[in-house]
């Protein structure tokens, strides 16, 4: 019901909020200058005063394999940070503002108040994450070799995948709190468990962290594969949107 | 059928009775004040009507829609007003009756038409393209107004609607609110007697969840009025005295003495009114003032209610 204008709306809203340029630009900026550091670290080294020959040795020498490497952990890390920080306050926010209980007696399902919230979180991730991958692929491309398109595209895809899956988490934190507190709460502690789960040497292999050397692989030509690992991303994913979904409905707001 | 018709509604939280079987009904074209006490259950009587609360058990059909059965097919028939209405404070005016009318189906010349059409009734032209963050109460309460009655509503719910504005901003929602007579049904919830004496002509009164009474407000003061006539002397002692023989006349049923006058309950309010003054020279007091007392909704609203919680 709706759905069209409701997500307008919120893409509207992340541009007028700055939600939309903050997640591009720490995006593009920690994704793009990893090339750039990999390829300097050494020589930033180098002119710190003091700096012994044995630990400017022991640096990794900069290759394609290291930027590679740098760009996925910077993603890594900002990416889910922000997905969780940017996602956890939207849906309790309009709850204890109001807007939800004004716009919830409109033609405006609470699927669709929901659901256009998450589509607008993974366009802007989109968005950043395009960004980003272009700029590390041209910087790479000038300061060490050509990445292949295909896998690198591959590997972004699936960062995005593994962002959304945090979205969504976080997502559904915000529909079950009824305060900021508790949105904050919940949707750190979904993040943790997920990312100390994928840390796990025995059950690791299904989560999503695997999804980022997956891709980090298929760049550098290794033969690798983590199909369980997407399966269950996905799954996770629809369900976290399934339960918002089902909790939201059924809450008075 | 009425506009809105309940039965029965319950909405316990734990130990507390919200609402503890309300029925109520309304009639298509009514401006009807919800009137209670706070904490009575009229702001969650209209968060279940607009389908933003669950009820624990009964019914509801608000426009020929059974709230609780059907909620999503309500919306198009409701317009709803809260207490403090909320707004994207990175939107304008213009932007926001575009973005509602959008999701009522309304677009091209016919939304540019609705919405120029609202922003002249809340008298918002000027300041159509100003951002909402910066409003007033009264301006925000403003545009709330023309939100809920951008789709034409059949049937309009405002929670306190001008409980919290100043006189001028009061009077501007009140009047509002009078020029929506005979294009909607408005249920108003109000603890302010004098709104609903001014615009509204049914009245329910809700006290503890409950429906204590509902009528037409003339009937209302009719049927609860107590006949009573107010006489003001100067000499007050001379007043005071005379009135101690009242009692005894079989058309009397009592004598309040109150600041400087005197209230005379009567049982037959034409005996008084044939008798009360001339007795009153009779005994030569010179009167400053000789009144029937006109009941007004706070008296009735005191009979039913208590003195507990008026404001």
């Amino acid at each position: 019901m709706n759905f069209i204008k409701v997500l307008r709306k919120e893409m509207m809203e992340q541009w007028r909020t700055y939600r939309f340029l903050i997640i591009l630009a720490v995006l593009v900026v920690f994704g793009m200058t990893s090339p750039l550091l990999t390829k300097f670290m050494p020589q930033m080294f180098k002119a710190i005063p003091g700096m012994t020959p044995e630990l400017l040795n022991a640096m990794p020498a900069p290759s394609v394999q290291e930027a590679v490497g740098q760009y996925v952990k910077s993603m890594n890390q900002f990416g889910i940070l922000l997905a969780i920080l940017t996602t956890m306050g939207i849906v309790v926010q309009e709850k204890e503002r109001g807007t939800a209980a004004f716009f919830l007696t409109r033609p405006v399902s609470r699927e669709t108040f929901l659901l256009a919230k998450f589509s607008a979180q993974t366009v802007t991730f989109f968005a950043g994450v395009l960004i980003a991958a272009l700029g590390s692929w041209y910087y790479t491309d000038v300061l060490f070799e050509p990445l292949a398109w295909g896998p690198f595209l591959a590997l972004n895809g699936l960062m995005l995948l593994a962002f959304m899956l945090y979205i969504a988490l976080a997502l559904l934190g915000s529909a079950i709190a009824r305060s900021q507190g508790t949105a904050i709460g919940i949707s750190i502690s979904a993040g943790i468990v997920v990312a100390v789960l994928g840390a796990l040497p025995s059950i690791g292999n299904y989560f999503p962290a695997r999804l980022f050397t997956w891709g980090t692989m298929l760049v550098l030509g290794a033969p690798d594969s983590a199909w369980p690992a997407l399966v269950v991303t996905i799954g996770i994913m629809i369900a976290a949107l399934l339960a918002a979904c089902l909790i939201f409905r059924r809450q008075e707001i | 059928m009425n506009a809105v018709s309940v039965q029965n509604l319950k909405k316990y939280y734990g130990p507390v009775h919200a609402l503890d079987g309300l029925n109520m009904e309304v009639a298509p074209g009514a401006v009807y004040g919800f009137l209670g006490p706070n904490g009575a259950g009229k702001t969650t009587t209209l968060r279940l009507l607009t389908g933003l609360a669950i009820p624990t058990s009964g019914t509801a059909q608000v426009a020929g829609v059974d709230v609780f059965k059907m909620r999503n097919r309500l919306a198009p028939h409701i317009g709803h007003l809260p207490e403090e209405p909320a707004f994207y404070p990175w939107m304008t005016p213009r932007e926001f009756l575009d973005y509602l009318g959008g999701l009522y189906g309304l677009n091209g010349a016919a939304l540019l038409a609705r919405r120029k059409e609202l922003l002249a009734l809340v008298r918002m032209e000027d300041v159509s393209k100003r951002r909402i963050a910066g409003f007033s109460r009264g301006m925000r309460q403003r545009l709330g107004v023309a939100a809920a009655l951008i789709h034409h509503p059949e049937v309009l719910f405002l929670d306190e609607p001008a409980s919290a504005l100043d006189p001028a901003g009061r009077k501007e929602v009140l009047d509002l609110i009078e020029g929506l007579r005979g294009q909607c049904t408005v249920v108003m919830s109000t603890h302010i007697l004098a709104d609903v004496e001014r615009v509204c002509d049914v009245v329910g009164i809700i006290n503890k969840g409950r429906m204590v009474v509902q009528a037409g407000r003339q009937e209302l003061l009719e049927r609860y009025a107590i006949p009573a006539f107010e006489l003001e002397a100067d000499d007050h002692a001379a007043l005071t005295q005379w009135s101690e023989k009242l009692p005894r006349l079989p058309w009397v049923s009592g004598v309040t003495p109150q600041n400087g006058s005197i209230r005379v309950i009567v049982k037959d309010t034409r005996a008084a009114k044939q008798n009360l003054l001339k007795q009153a020279i009779e005994a030569g007091l010179i009167l400053n003032r000789f009144e029937e007392v006109r009941p007004s909704l706070e008296d009735v609203f005191l009979q039913l209610v208590g003195t507990e919680s008026v404001s």
